[in-house]
């Protein structure tokens, strides 16, 4: 029997089967593929509703002209609308500072108990961040309801004024934010624990023997060595927390008199409740460009000081 | 492998003998032929009442040959108004849907047109009231037909052990149960009367309650306040009205009013002020006997001392503040005239009365005829006589929040919360009257946006 050579081998694989092979075969096509379905799913439930919002803010009420910016031109008139940023973006920045400084704390304090029990303190302490928001502020509610509060009436036991929870727009406020606290603080506890735990102990001994004390030891070693995680962590619980709904949703409605409304809260106000959802969309979307370049700032310094590591 | 071929004669043959079959088939009613129809309807705050309902449809539905499924939908959170909004956007979900109040002028273009129900309705039972035309009518079109179920007003419940003990008021004399009202005595519940009588019963540790918040009944009571001073948000002809001296004498009003409430009204939802009466805690309320209902189940002590009766007078008149139901039926429905065949039955006097059973009185029908030829409030008891007074008997004047503006105007003006907003930012808040009646005008300009 004749054996072929590498030519006359080549000659006899089909031109277009062996292409296909070929092109299967390719490193970048089984990546192509295998992202496929990630693919899909960031098409279908992210660029398409994102570019279908941006295509509903440009409409007018009735969905029937184009009006380009004029939906914004019009919020801008509207002292509510006001409101509602001033609202939203004081609410992101205390509720993130807060979960930050308790998860920075609460990380800490953990760090520092014996391998054995830390595995079970680390799982309570996620557990608010694992229940359903809707449900966990559902319990909130109860703790806090306008008449029949349970706080208030333990309170009441010990000779104490009843707090209006949620019916005083300063207290409204206070509880909205408590609420996003104690769902979100786990979150930084967690990420802040796997941060504390990859800085390397020699740099705590060196400056130990060097005479530091606690605070310059997080202030000179801790902080700086964190502060990726910091920086990644903060700008993504801001984009969530200016985005969020269900705890205002469950807890007040956007009440008092409109002095808890967030963007997404009074988005659904405006959009659904009253029937105008490209204004509605507007609403939404109002923070995104400027979202979009503090994400794009914050990244960049990220990469940059990765780089210099 | 043999194949089968279909041959041109084969075809013939086989398109002649289907054809014979459907020839010697018997008639199918065209609103009969669709098969199913799926009917999105409110839950009723009533126990019981659902079943009733879904009992009359599936019973018309079997009479008919019409395969009928009920999903009762919470007005909670407004989920109602989220499945409408869903449906029409995707055109597709339920054939026939509750449109409560402002919801038939919402969502308009999606509902087919009920000229020829209504009309039919209207030859048998009269005329409806006027506020059924102010939001289901646009441009000379009906959008939806009354529904059987679900329609109410917010007449005042009030305790007559309490109003009698601190406030020196005999709510059933004033507002008796056989119909022998004294002219004099009900002149004289008075928006004054009222206020004095709510300062008593607070100090007593009775408040009247009611929600200050963005809920509909916030909404309701409140609009009957600023309607009885005569105060309009925006008029008949789209223009902003806010700014007046009747606003101005509702809020003066409502600012003393309100510190003899519960400090909680601010956020308060529909539930919380039903909760105060049945606790034993509230003196009184604007609600529909729902709360009665609820009390004779869980405390049925309150229950046997609470009176609905007619609300105070204002300068300007007595109003009832109203919620009519309705149904209608989508236009991207298949099945358009089975529903619109189920929408007529629905308004038949027999369904209707079946309902107001079931509902131990909560509804009040929206033609007027049905009020006097009912028993179901008179019956009602504990205490006898309860409901007598919840079709309006006397001088009261059905109304709508909102109105008289223009539909697109009115339904943002409730469903915003301008009312209990406006009246916050005064009692609460402490705005001046000149910087709340400011922001409201602020507000209405943006409802006034095409």
């Amino acid at each position: 029997m004749a054996t072929l050579t590498t030519a006359e081998a080549k000659a006899t694989v089909s031109p277009q089967g062996g292409g296909l092979k070929r092109f299967l075969k390719k490193k970048s096509t089984v990546g192509v593929l295998m992202c496929a379905p990630l693919l899909a799913v960031i098409i279908g439930l992210v660029a398409y509703p994102a570019a279908y919002s941006m295509f509903l803010a440009t409409l007018n009420k009735a969905e029937t002209k184009f009006v380009g910016f004029d939906n914004f031109l019009f919020l801008f008139k509207r002292d509510t609308f006001w409101m509602v940023v001033q609202q939203s973006i004081t609410f992101a920045l205390i509720a993130v500072f807060f979960k930050a400084l308790i998860g920075l704390i609460a990380a800490h304090a953990v760090k520092v108990l014996p391998a054995k029990g830390q595995r079970k303190w680390r799982g309570m302490l996620l557990i608010p961040w694992v229940i359903p928001p809707a449900l966990g502020t559902l319990g909130w509610w109860w703790l806090f309801e306008p008449t029949y509060s349970s706080i208030n009436w333990l309170l009441q036991e010990f000779a104490m004024p009843a707090i209006p929870w949620l019916s005083d727009r300063f207290w409204a406020r206070f509880s909205v934010i408590l609420v996003n606290v104690w769902f979100g603080a786990p979150f930084f506890l967690i990420m802040y624990l796997a941060a504390l735990k990859s800085i390397p102990e020699d740099l705590y001994e060196a400056a130990a023997i060097d005479g530091a004390n606690a605070w310059q030891k997080l202030v000179h070693i801790t902080l700086p060595m964190m502060r990726n995680i910091i920086a990644i962590t903060v700008l993504f619980s801001i984009i969530v927390t200016l985005a969020n709904f269900d705890i205002v949703r469950v807890l007040t409605r956007g009440g008092p008199s409109d002095s808890t409304h967030l963007f997404a809260t009074y988005a659904f106000r405006v959009g659904i409740e009253s029937g105008d959802i490209p204004l509605g969309a507007s609403v939404s979307l109002f923070m995104f460009p400027v979202l979009a370049v503090l994400a794009f700032i914050i990244l960049h310094n990220v990469r940059k000081r990765a780089m210099e590591i | 492998m043999q194949r089968s071929r279909v041959t041109r004669r084969r075809f013939l043959k086989t398109s002649a003998a289907a054809a014979g079959l459907v020839a010697g088939a018997p008639y199918i009613k065209a609103g009969h032929s669709a098969g199913t129809l799926s009917l999105g309807v409110w839950d009723h705050w009533v126990p019981g009442a659902n079943a009733v309902l879904e009992g009359i449809c599936t019973d018309w539905g079997a009479a008919n040959n019409v395969e009928v499924r009920v999903d009762f939908i919470t007005s909670i959170g407004n989920k109602l108004l989220l499945t409408a909004q869903a449906e029409t956007r995707a055109e597709t979900g339920h054939d026939v849907y509750s449109v409560p109040l402002w919801l038939a002028s919402m969502f308009a273009n999606s509902l087919e047109p009920m000229d020829d129900v209504m009309a039919e309705a209207i030859s048998q039972n009269g005329e409806p009231a006027s506020v059924v035309k102010d939001l289901t009518h646009f441009d000379g079109v009906w959008r939806a037909v009354p529904a059987p179920t679900g329609s109410l007003t917010y007449a005042q419940a009030s305790r007559i052990d309490l109003f009698a003990q601190h406030a020196g008021i005999d709510l059933q004399a004033m507002f008796p149960a056989n119909g022998q009202r004294d002219a004099a005595l009900v002149d004289s519940w008075t928006y004054d009367a009222f206020l004095d009588a709510a300062g008593k019963l607070h100090a007593a540790g009775h408040a009247f309650g009611a929600p200050i918040a963005v809920t509909p009944d916030a909404t309701q009571w409140l609009a009957m306040i600023f309607t009885g001073f005569g105060a309009v948000m925006i008029d008949e002809d789209g223009e902003i009205r806010v700014d007046s001296d009747e606003t101005r004498a509702a809020l003066e009003y409502l600012a003393r009013l309100v510190p003899n409430m519960p400090e909680g009204v601010y956020a308060w939802d529909d539930a919380g002020n039903n909760r105060w009466l049945i606790s034993g805690t509230g003196s009184c309320i604007f609600n529909p006997p729902s709360a009665w209902a609820v009390a004779k189940r869980d405390n049925p002590d309150v229950a046997a001392q609470i009176w609905y009766h007619d609300t105070p007078k204002g300068p300007m008149g007595r109003f009832r503040p109203t919620a009519p139901f309705f149904w209608g039926a989508w236009n991207f429905s298949e099945n358009i005239t089975a529903a619109k065949d189920l929408l007529l039955h629905m308004n038949s006097a027999q369904v209707v009365t079946q309902m107001l059973k079931a509902s131990q009185g909560f509804d009040l029908p929206l033609y007027p005829k049905w009020h006097t030829t009912n028993t179901v409030w008179d019956d009602a008891t504990p205490p006898d006589g309860v409901l007598h007074n919840y079709p309006i008997l006397g001088d009261e004047i059905q109304m709508v929040p909102g109105l008289p503006a223009p539909p697109s105007m009115a339904s943002q003006i409730t469903t915003q919360g301008l009312f209990p907003n406006l009246v916050a930012r005064v009692t609460q808040a402490g705005d001046s009257f000149d910087d709340a009646i400011s922001w409201a005008e602020n507000e209405l300009e943006g409802y006034q946006r095409g």
